[in-house]
Parts: structure tokens; C-alpha cells; sequence
């Protein structure tokens, strides 16, 4: 049986193989009936082909274009479904076109590893290591005392308890995050003093908003977490993303984990990584505006995106302003700077693409206007050209 | 009359013009403001010169000797009397200013490090990292501008600052064009290629311009007035500005005026000039007409939307066109469209005479351009084009030989191009067959309206005639509405049945018997006339026999969904009823089914005989809606207000935990929001339990409204338990009705009040009308809505443009990888598989289908 199924492996994708083997398996067919469905397969396979000159940009554009006008502007969460908040719909769709160094919502979905998920204790206990947490939110109290020109902070003992805290292992991040200032144990928390010896109230103030902020537990840059369950796994979901650091922590399996974030993929799983996130977060967002795209849409705008090496956006600093041609650059906008810059490098531009046969009204190079006639073609004089 | 073009344009050079190549190009030289003489005749050296182009109807131009609209125009040249810079390239010359000795104009540094940047740029250059070679060249020059001594000649160098908008300052003092042209012309052409520069298409001095190049009088054409006045156009104003200062410039200079006097001439004329190039420049006055309004110049003539490249370059006008209003006709086909004979009348097609067709078009010859079949022009092998008169008639029709073509009206089965904007998605732009009819709209068949996404409610559509028998197949074969039934966007079908012929084909197929001889006279009303298929029939015709008449007997077709199994087996239709499942639009199974095995001729043709018998059977039946479609029995609506009663008083238990702190809080969140969110929840969980209600308490006897929900044909379940019982609850950005600053959302309610009133909820149907507070919570979602459409249409359109300007170079290569205008590879392979969307079936190869197929025989 698999001999029949390794003679179409050329002429067939592997994925449309695999699918006949397991309809096949279904459906008990002999192994004539197999041949005969390969083959059948085949011709149907080779019937629906894309033909060569297809403009499939031009598709592939109108077909997220054009479901574009349909998607709903302002999309916050269901109503009654506990979420963390994600930009949604069309302005997340233009995020991600635009290859925006920060998504406007960054979140992380953490999967954990498999011996860290037996109880949800345990995994409430893990996301509060993920979430960051500054000493303003465990404290109860932060009083300015002029006379000594200190700062005392009161912890809140009952969810410095709960948290798991211990004292000295936040006095050591204190001492760590606060420069020039002595940090010093007191019964119910710890006395911050300046270390210069000068006290100056404005001075002590700024101290003040600073300790506030430091962060004494948790990744910086996650501000909520929300543990949920997902296809039968323990996940968490983080507002706020930093992969790098999640993925130091032991529990978290860095195999599922992902992010939102293009830029941070890139640089930390490299580009093909990036590529593949594009089309899921392209993906998602269709999904979840219910429109029924074709993934190949998505798969060639990420391939676009990312083939020089880097993560591109199709703006007129990403894609579009790296064209070669100078028309087709000015068409698009700004068109004086380019004109000007064109002008000073002496730049040719040789009408290869679409725009600039259409500006001087000749055939453009793509479908019927593609193929060429080769011909040797006589001198009226009789000789050769 | 020439037909093609024989020369290709194969490549355009940017670059900048030298004051000699400028005055090599130029007709005329102009040295007078002065327009015209007392004739009105234009003057020569003056703007208007007839060297330059003419555009007076009577004149020849000097230069070519050809008239209006044939002579292209030729440029002109001014000769500035001290030089001036170009405003467009002020930056590049200040920074060439800041990178090169004020002596010996080399660069700032050492001939090692050049080299070695020299170096650099090559190997980007051989990489083709274009964008990388910008990022070296400016790092080289930002580190250049900070070097306070030449390497070479060991001068100390000043600091060269640009006061806006054009004067430029080294150490305080002002440095005159003069001046820094001398300084830009030492710079020497391999310290140009350091910086970016191609010295043989820009050397820097030619920056500072000596000459100024006059456009032709015919991109600046003048347009006479109704008082026989003429009024010229913005560019020969600011022309004329420019030659009266420089004519006053070169007077002062020649009768030795004081310095003074002379600078400030030169400042007006660099004035002129720079806002004759771009009239928008940043602390510069904006120059103005005697009105107040801004002169438009060449940077507002190129820029923008409205500017050349988008509007003329990239936008083309069209002949053989023709818009009017659309309207619905079920009785064309899907692939016709119906046109008015006045437009019939007006649009051509032009015709080669050949010895087979002579005679036939000597008729529509003799009927001239007022008489139906008729023709306009005549073209005689020459290229002169007569207009057929009732004088020359007789004339032509003796003439008439092969050789000769024909302008004739259009008749019935011509191609035409029908569009509707916006042109979003290629289904926007199809092939149709004419039909000539009566009337003065254009008319298609409604089922198409949903590739358009068009309706009748004012819409207008364009309709292009091709006029080349190349364009003519093109269209055809690529551009047919039965070869884009199959989205590219999914691969599902975009055009199907819609509306009452859905209705029609599901009362039809569902448990509908007729009398044969009405069964018969129902086909043959569509136009189906099956001999075989009638004399099978007996006394007695169910519907899905009539249906299954339309289907090509081989057909094996099977589809399920929870409520329904349809079975077709051997083009009949045994079991199941026949909904927009299967015929519909989208995710008519049917559709597909048909047109992959059988191609789009039959599927085509199998769509319009359906929707004509889905339409015909609801004329034979009588189909309409009443409001007591929406009628409750008596129960139901006992029950509709006992579940609305038990939902808020959850939801003020919910409350009053709340209140209490007694609130269990959904993790990650505060307790306000777990309360908003378990109230939320409470309240959409009642308008699902009110829709069952509904739909067990009404029957699809007699109810057409469910009819219509329950085949697809259009409404929903939703919609119908809105009118008959409960709109439910309203929601604003994301939530329900907020309270906002004053903590309420109306004044008729309590501060702080959360409740299901309060939050939107109606709980009243449509039927039974709202309460005024309901209404204006309703009128509110309305209205965020249509907000939400109108500021959604430009963002999705801006991105649109995006998308396809990026786009549009991108085609499948003959060795099957997508490629760019550059040849870049971007993909090895379409879609890693090669299918092509359109072709294939939602996207995939239907393999079960293809097995099932196999196991059937």
C-alpha cells in the first residue's frame, strides 16, 4: 500500500497525499481503488494549478482588502466571556500590515509544562510569578517623614503573606532598583533614607514615586494574568509581552508559548518564526470577525513581508518604498522625494512593474499582457537584425 | 488611423538638467513679461511665444509646425540675472556645503577612510541592499558634518547653517548663490560617488539654477472667459512674476544700482522662483492671486490625489463607456445585460468589411445613426473617419469594399465590461452579453447583485464596450460571469440563488404536489421543455421531481446538515429539500458540485433555470408577509415575559451580593467588572431562551416570514423573535449602556442605577412597540453604528491602497514561484501547493468527494 501512495509523492502535495491515505484508510479501500483515487486526485490536483502570469498580488490583496470593509471598527472583548483585552478587528489587522515595532496590545498566551499543570493552585501560583508586581501593590502605606527625611513604607501584611513574600528577598530588590538610598528593615516594612544625607522634600518625593514602581516580583511589562484552559492545557494569558524573560522561568514550555509581538519573535526565534506568526495573527483576526479567508492570502502577504530577511511593513518606509522603480515609489506617495532623490543618483527606471506601463499606456507585464512573441524579424533591407 | 504603437518605451533617466543642455532644449529664450500685443496675437519672447506650443485653435506652432492638440508643446528657457537655489534640493546642498572644504572642496576626510567607505558601499551595492547603502552613505555624511578641519588642506572649516526658508549662513554671515555655486563646482565627481551622487547625471553646482527652464504654453493653457477676457493659468502668473523681477534684476545690475537695492531684487527673484516650484513652503509667504487664493504650482500640480501621478498617470478616462441606473430583470440570464436602445444607439463596434459580410453591413449603412440597427461612422483603409448624414449615405454604401470597417450599433449577444464601484474585488468587473431592451436603465439579473454588491435603491453602474477583437476574446473567456462564480477570496461561490427564488425552490422541494399538467405548465413557464422527462410524470408531480428535471441525469450529489440530508442520485432528487445550503450563495454546495464536474456553461445555465423556477413556483403559489407572522399563542408570551421576569431578578440578586461583597469575582478582574460581566451573561442567556420560545410557538404553515428564516432566503430565527417578541440587549462599544460621568445613562433613572432597564435591555418585540427610554437606547446603537461604517471606510481603504500598491507586481512565473517586477523570489511555490483558489474547492482538493465517487461505482 505504501508503495502506490510514494509514486504520486512529485506530483502531488504531501498534505493531499496524507488526506487520501487517511480517507482511504476510512473508507477501507482496496488497493486498486486507491490507485485509482490517487489518480483521480491527480487530475483534479492538476486541473486546479494557478496558471503562470496570474497577477495573485492583486488577488491576494483584494482578498483582504476587500473583507477589510466589512470588518467592525472597535472590537473590545465578548460580552460575558472572561478575557484578557486584545486589539481585535480591523485596526489590529493594520498593526500588523504596518509592522509596528509595539502592538497597541501586547499579550503573551503561556503554556506551561506538562508536571507544573497537576493542580490550579499551582498554576494560580506560577501566573503570579509571571505578573509584575510593584511594591506600591503589596504595600498599604507610603508616608513621607520630613523630620528625618525618610519615606516609611507599610507592607500589606496579608497579601505580602499570601503572595509568599519574605522581607528580605524584597529588600534586596529594593537595595538593587534604588540607587543613592540606604533601604533599611523597619517592623512592618522598611524605612528608605537618602544616602547623600541632604533632605530635599521634592527630591524625597521623586524617591517616593520611584520605590512605588519598582518592581519586586514578576516579568516587566506583564500587567495581568489570567489562567485559563485551552484545548485541554493549562494556559496563561499575559497583557503585556516578554518573551525573552518567560522564557527563562522552568515551568514554562517554550515550545507552545508565543506572543503577539512580530519584532520580539524576530529577534528572538528569527524570521521564518515571524513569518509564521504573521499569518496566525493575520488568521486570527479573520477568524474572529468570522469572514472565511483562504490561508494562502495570508501565507503570501507574511512571505512578503518577511523575504528579504527582515519583518517588512507595506508601508511607504517598508515594502513600497524599497521598489526599484522610481514611478511606481512616486505613485504611491511622497512622490516629490523620490523624484528628487532619483534625480541625484541618476536612477533609470526600466517599466518592469505594473504602474509605470500603466502611466505610459503600454501592455502591463502581467496575465495576457505577459507573454511575448519571439521573432526573428528581417531588416526591410534584407539584413539580419 | 493608426491602430497600435510601433516603438516601446524601455527605460526613463532621472537626472538633472545642466544650463547648457536647458538652453539646447529650448525654442525660445523670453525676455518679456508681456503676453500679447494689441491684436491679442501672442508676443515673441513672450510667455505665451508660439515657438513653445500653441493652444489657439487657428495658429501653427513655430517650432513643429503642427496645430492644437497635435503639437506637443516645447520648452523655453529665462536667463537669470544671479543665480538662485532650487528649493527642492536646499537640504542637499547645505549638507554638501557642511561635508566639503570651503577651499578645495574635497571631503572632510582622509583619502584611507574614503576608500575604505568607498569599499563599503560596494559590497552593498553587489548585495543589492539598497536600503543598507542609504544607511552607510548617511552615516558617513553625519560624521563628516562634524569635522572642524580639512584632512587635506588643513583649513579650518566654518559652521554652515540654513536659515529658513533659503538663506544660508556659514559662521553667521550669509553666503550668496553666487557664492555657493562657486564652492559646489571645486567638489570633485569622486567625492560625489561617496555620497550617493551619479556626477554624470548631477553634478551639484547645476543644483543653483542660472537658467530657468519655461514649460510649453501647452501644459499652461489659458482659458478665455465669457467676456471674450482671457484668463491665464497660475504657472504663466508666476512666470511672468519671475521674468518682470529678473528683467528688473538685470537693469539695476547693468545701471549700477546700489548693493542694497540689488540683494533685494535678488531675494524677490529667489522668492519667484522657489514658490514657482513649490508654493508651500514653510515660513515662506504663500503666493496668491489678486483674490486670495493660493496659486496652484508644479509641486500642487504633481502631489497628492488630485495631483498628476494619481489623477492623470494612474487614472484613465475612457470612450465607448456608458452609466446610467440599474434595475432588476429575473428574466435575463445570470451572463446578459439588459441596456437601453438610446445607449445601444450611442456605443460602436467597430467592424471590418470583408466580402462574406458587405451586404449585412450595408443595412445598418443604410439605417444611419438615428434608425436602430444602425451604424455611425464609416472608416475608409486611410484612416478618415466619416460620419454617416442622410447627404453621404448613398456615397458611402457605394464606396463600401473590404478594407473598410463599420461603426455599428450594438445587438443582443455583443461583450460588454460591467462594473460597479468601488472596485474592490475582481468580481466588481465582468463580462456581460448585451440585450438590447426598451427603457433607460441598465438592467441584470438580481442574483449578481451580490458580486457587485449592488442593489436598486439608486445604484448606477458603467458598462465599457471592448473594441478590439483581442479585447473582445479577453474579455469573454477571462471576464464572464460564469467564470468568476468561484471566489478567489475562499474558494466559494459568490453568485447563487438569493432571496424569493431560495424561498421558491425550498416550498418546492419540501413536500409540494401539483398536478402533472400544472407541473408541466410551471417548466415550461421557466422555458424548460424535456419531452422524456414529462412523460415520465405521474397523475400526481412532487416538487423534487419538477426540480430534478433541471439536473443533468448523471448527477450523484450528497449533503447533510443536522436538519436536513439531501440525496441526488442520478439527477433526482429523492430525498431532502433543496435551501440556500445548496443553491445559496456562499456555501451552495450544489453550485460547486455542478459546475466542477459539469464546467460553467451548464452550471450557468443550471443557476438561472433555478432561480427562474424557484421565482416561477412562488407565482403559482403566492408568497407573502404579514404581521401576523409575528403572532405569539398566548402561552409563549406568558412564558417570554416570565423569563425576562426571572432575568432581572438575577440580576438584581446579583446586585445585591454585589452590594454585600458577598460577589464571587471572576479571576483577573475586579469586582465591578465580574458584576457588569455576570450581568451581561445573564441578560444575553434570556434573549436565547426567548428565541426558543419562539420558534416553538410558531409553525411554517402559513407563516412566510419563517418560511423565508428558516430556507435562508433572508432574515433570521433572530430577527423574527426580535418583531414578535424581544429586541434584547442593546450594546455600545463592547458593553452595555454605561453610565458615564453622571453615573446614569438617562435622566429617568437613578444614580448608580446597573440594572437591565438602565443598561439597554429592551424587552419588548418591534411589534408591540418600545418604551421611550428602550427606543432611545436602541436609536443609540443605531447610531454608533452608522458611525462605526463611516470612519471605518477610509481606514479599510487607506489599507486597501496599501495592500495593492505593494501588490500588484506579484505574478506566477512560468517555472511556478511568485516573483516581483524585480524578479525576487517571494514564494517557490503559490500557497505551497499551487492550487489556485478559484479553481479549487473552499481552498482545498475535495478528496472525500473524489473517494466517495470511487466507492459509489
Amino acid at each position: 500500500m505504501v508503495d502506490v501512495y510514494k509514486q504520486f509523492e512529485g506530483d502531488l502535495p504531501v498534505p493531499v497525499i496524507e488526506e487520501v491515505k487517511r480517507q482511504a484508510e476510512e473508507n477501507k479501500l482496496t488497493s486498486a481503488q486507491v490507485k485509482k483515487a490517487l489518480e483521480e486526485t491527480k487530475k483534479e490536483y492538476e486541473d486546479s494549478l494557478i496558471s503562470p502570469g496570474e497577477s495573485i498580488g492583486i488577488v491576494t490583496a483584494e482578498s483582504i482588502g476587500e473583507p477589510g470593509t466589512q470588518m467592525i471598527l472597535n472590537v473590545f472583548r465578548m460580552a460575558g466571556v472572561a478575557e484578557v483585552q486584545v486589539t481585535r478587528g480591523l485596526p489590529r489587522l493594520i498593526e500588523i500590515l504596518d509592522a509596528r515595532k509595539e502592538p497597541s496590545t501586547p499579550s503573551m498566551l503561556v503554556y506551561l509544562k506538562n508536571e507544573y499543570t497537576k493542580n490550579e493552585k499551582n498554576i494560580r501560583k506560577i501566573a503570579s510569578f509571571i505578573k509584575q508586581m510593584a511594591l506600591e501593590e503589596i504595600s498599604s502605606e507610603f508616608s513621607l517623614n520630613m523630620m528625618k527625611g525618610s519615606i516609611e513604607v507599610t507592607l500589606d501584611s496579608k497579601k505580602f503573606r499570601d503572595l509568599g513574600f519574605k522581607k528580605t528577598e524584597v529588600l534586596e530588590v529594593l537595595k538593587d532598583k534604588l540607587k543613592d538610598i540606604n533601604v533599611k528593615e523597619s517592623k512592618n516594612g522598611f524605612v528608605l533614607e537618602s544616602s547623600k544625607g541632604d533632605v530635599d522634600l521634592s527630591n524625597l518625593y521623586k524617591v517616593k514615586q520611584k520605590a512605588k514602581s519598582v518592581i519586586v516580583r514578576g516579568i516587566s511589562g506583564v500587567t495581568q494574568v489570567l489562567p485559563t484552559k485551552r484545548d485541554n492545557r493549562y494556559v496563561i494569558m499575559c497583557a503585556g509581552s516578554n518573551l525573552k524573560e518567560v522564557f527563562k522561568m522552568k515551568e514554562v514550555d517554550a515550545k507552545l508559548t508565543i506572543s503577539n509581538n512580530l519584532f520580539e519573535i524576530a529577534d528572538l526565534l528569527g524570521v521564518e518564526a515571524a513569518k509564521q506568526a504573521i499569518i496566525n495573527e493575520v488568521w486570527d483576526v479573520l477568524e474572529n470577525q468570522g469572514l472565511d479567508i483562504d490561508v494562502r492570502h495570508a501565507m503570501f502577504l507574511s512571505e512578503l513581508m518577511t523575504h528579504n530577511g527582515v519583518v517588512k511593513g507595506i508601508t511607504r518606509g517598508g515594502i513600497s518604498g524599497e521598489k526599484e522603480s522610481v514611478l511606481a515609489r512616486a505613485s504611491f506617495e511622497t512622490p516629490l522625494k523620490h523624484i528628487v532623490n532619483a534625480s541625484l543618483r541618476g536612477e533609470v527606471d526600466h517599466i518592469r512593474s505594473v504602474i509605470e506601463n500603466v502611466m505610459i499606456n503600454q501592455p502591463i507585464p502581467v496575465g495576457t499582457g505577459l507573454p511575448g512573441l519571439v521573432a526573428k524579424i528581417k531588416d526591410p533591407k534584407g539584413k539580419k537584425k | 488611423m493608426k491602430e497600435y504603437a510601433d516603438k516601446k518605451i524601455e527605460s526613463i533617466r532621472f537626472g538633472l538638467f545642466t544650463p547648457q543642455e536647458l538652453k539646447k532644449i529650448s525654442v525660445a529664450k523670453i525676455i518679456t513679461p508681456e503676453l500679447y500685443d494689441r491684436e491679442g496675437y501672442p508676443v515673441d519672447g513672450g510667455l505665451m511665444d508660439i515657438r513653445m506650443g500653441v493652444i489657439d485653435p487657428g495658429l501653427r506652432c513655430k517650432t513643429c509646425g503642427q496645430k492644437l492638440i497635435e503639437c506637443p508643446g516645447h520648452f523655453g528657457f529665462m536667463d537669470l540675472a544671479r543665480p538662485v537655489l532650487h528649493i527642492n534640493y536646499l537640504d542637499i546642498i547645505v549638507n554638501l556645503l557642511r561635508t566639503t572644504c570651503k577651499d578645495c572642496g574635497r571631503l572632510l576626510e582622509s583619502d584611507e577612510k574614503i576608500q575604505k567607505h568607498l569599499k563599503n558601499l560596494e559590497i552593498a551595492e553587489n548585495e543589492k541592499r539598497t536600503k543598507d547603502k542609504e544607511k552607510i552613505i548617511r552615516a558617513f555624511v553625519t560624521k563628516l558634518k562634524n569635522i572642524k578641519k580639512c584632512p587635506h588642506c588643513q583649513v579650518k572649516q566654518q559652521k554652515v547653517t540654513l536659515e529658513k526658508p533659503s538663506t544660508v549662513l556659514a559662521d553667521g554671515k550669509r553666503v550668496t548663490p553666487t557664492d555657493i555655486r562657486a564652492r559646489l563646482e571645486r567638489i570633485e565627481d569622486r567625492d560625489l560617488v561617496s555620497i550617493g551622487m551619479n556626477p554624470k547625471d548631477a553634478r551639484p553646482e547645476w543644483m543653483v539654477l542660472t537658467v530657468l527652464p519655461v514649460p510649453p504654453v501647452t501644459i499652461r493653457p489659458s482659458i478665455t472667459l465669457e467676456s471674450g477676457e482671457r484668463s491665464e493659468d497660475d504657472l504663466t502668473h508666476k512666470l511672468s512674476d519671475i521674468v518682470r523681477i529678473n528683467q528688473r534684476l538685470f537693469e539695476n545690475i547693468n545701471a549700477g544700482a546700489p548693493e542694497i537695492i540689488i540683494e533685494d531684487l535678488w531675494d524677490l527673484l529667489q522668492y519667484h522662483v522657489t514658490t514657482f516650484f513649490d508654493n508651500a513652503v514653510s515660513q515662506l509667504p504663500v503666493a496668491r492671486h489678486r483674490s486670495g487664493q493660493p496659486l496652484k504650482t508644479l509641486t500642487e500640480r504633481i502631489k497628492s490625489k488630485e495631483g498628476r501621478f494619481r489623477h492623470n498617470l494612474a487614472g484613465k478616462r475612457v470612450n465607448f463607456s456608458a452609466r446610467t441606473v440599474i434595475s432588476p430583470d429575473p428574466k435575463l440570464k445570470f451572463n446578459e445585460v439588459g441596456i437601453p436602445k438610446s445607449v445601444a444607439m450611442e456605443l460602436t463596434i467597430p467592424v471590418r468589411v470583408t466580402e462574406w459580410n458587405v451586404d449585412w453591413l450595408k443595412d445598418f449603412i443604410k439605417n444611419g445613426p438615428r434608425v436602430y440597427p444602425g451604424a455611425n461612422y464609416v472608416v475608409r483603409p486611410d484612416g478618415k473617419k466619416k460620419k454617416i448624414t442622410e447627404d453621404i449615405v448613398e456615397v458611402l454604401l457605394e464606396e463600401l469594399q473590404p478594407g473598410y470597417v463599420v461603426e455599428r450599433h450594438l445587438l443582443d449577444k455583443d461583450i460588454s465590461i460591467f462594473n460597479r464601484q468601488p472596485s474592490l474585488h475582481r468580481m466588481n468587473i465582468m463580462a456581460h452579453k448585451i440585450r438590447v431592451l426598451p427603457g433607460r436603465s441598465f438592467r441584470l439579473n438580481p442574483a449578481v447583485c451580490t458580486p457587485y454588491a449592488a442593489d436598486f435603491d439608486g445604484d448606477e453602474m458603467n458598462l465599457h464596450i471592448p473594441q478590439t477583437e483581442e479585447s473582445r476574446a479577453e474579455a469573454e473567456i477571462l471576464m464572464s460571469v460564469e467564470k468568476h462564480i468561484i471566489s478567489p477570496k475562499n474558494g466559494l461561490n459568490v453568485i447563487g440563488s438569493i432571496e424569493d427564488a431560495i424561498s421558491g425552490i425550498f416550498l418546492l422541494t419540501k413536500d409540494l404536489e401539483l398536478k402533472k399538467s400544472q407541473a408541466v405548465q410551471l417548466l415550461m413557464s421557466i422555458g424548460v421543455y424535456d419531452e422524456k422527462r414529462f412523460k415520465e410524470f405521474k397523475e400526481k408531480v412532487s416538487g423534487k421531481e419538477i426540480f430534478s428535471v433541471l439536473l443533468p441525469s448523471d448527477l450523484d450529489f450528497i449533503w447533510h446538515t443536522d436538519k436536513n440530508d439531501v440525496i441526488i442520485k442520478n439527477g433526482k432528487l429523492t430525498k431532502g429539500y433543496i435551501d440556500k445550503t445548496t443553491i445559496g450563495e456562499g456555501n451552495g454546495t450544489l453550485i460547486r458540485s455542478l459546475y466542477s464536474k459539469y464546467g460553467d456553461e451548464t452550471g450557468i445555465e443550471f443557476l438561472s433555470s433555478v432561480f427562474k423556477l424557484g421565482i416561477g413556483t412562488l407565482l403559482k403559489l403566492g408568497f407573502t408577509t404579514s404581521i401576523s407572522d409575528t403572532d405569539l399563542p398566548k402561552s409563549v408570551k406568558e412564558k417570554k415575559a416570565k423569563e425576562v421576569e426571572k432575568a432581572y431578578e438575577r440580576v438584581s440578586e446579583l446586585i445585591k451580593e454585589f452590594e454585600n461583597g458577598k460577589l464571587e469575582i471572576l479571576p483577573g478582574y475586579t469586582a465591578e467588572e465580574s458584576l457588569e460581566i455576570m450581568i451581561s451573561e445573564v441578560l444575553n442567556k434570556v434573549r436565547n431562551e426567548i428565541g426558543k420560545q419562539v420558534s416553538s410557538g410558531i409553525s411554517e404553515e402559513g407563516n412566510s416570514t419563517l418560511i423565508m428564516a428558516n430556507s435562508g432566503a433572508k432574515g433570521s430565527l433572530l430577527n423574527l423573535s426580535m418583531m414578535a417578541a424581544s429586541v434584547g440587549q442593546q450594546s455600545l462599544g463592547g458593553g452595555r449602556i454605561k453610565g458615564g460621568y453622571k453615573k446614569r445613562s438617562l435622566s429617568v433613572f437613578e444614580k448608580g442605577d446597573i440594572g437591565p432597564k438602565a443598561g439597554g435591555f429592551i424587552k419588548n418585540g418591534y411589534k408591540d412597540g418600545m418604551s421611550p427610554t428602550e427606543y432611545f437606547f436602541g436609536a443609540m446603537t443605531g447610531r454608533d453604528g452608522l458611525m462605526d461604517t463611516a470612519l471605518r471606510t477610509p481606514k479599510s481603504g487607506y489599507l486597501y491602497r496599501r495592500l495593492a500598491n505593494a501588490l500588484q507586481d506579484m505574478r506566477v512565473e512560468y517555472d511556478s514561484t511568485v516573483r516581483d517586477a524585480e524578479k525576487n523570489i517571494i514564494q517557490f511555490k503559490y500557497g505551497d501547493d499551487g492550487i489556485d483558489v478559484s479553481k479549487s474547492d473552499g481552498g482545498t482538493i475535495n478528496v472525500k468527494k473524489i473517494i466517495a465517487q470511487i466507492k459509489g461505482k
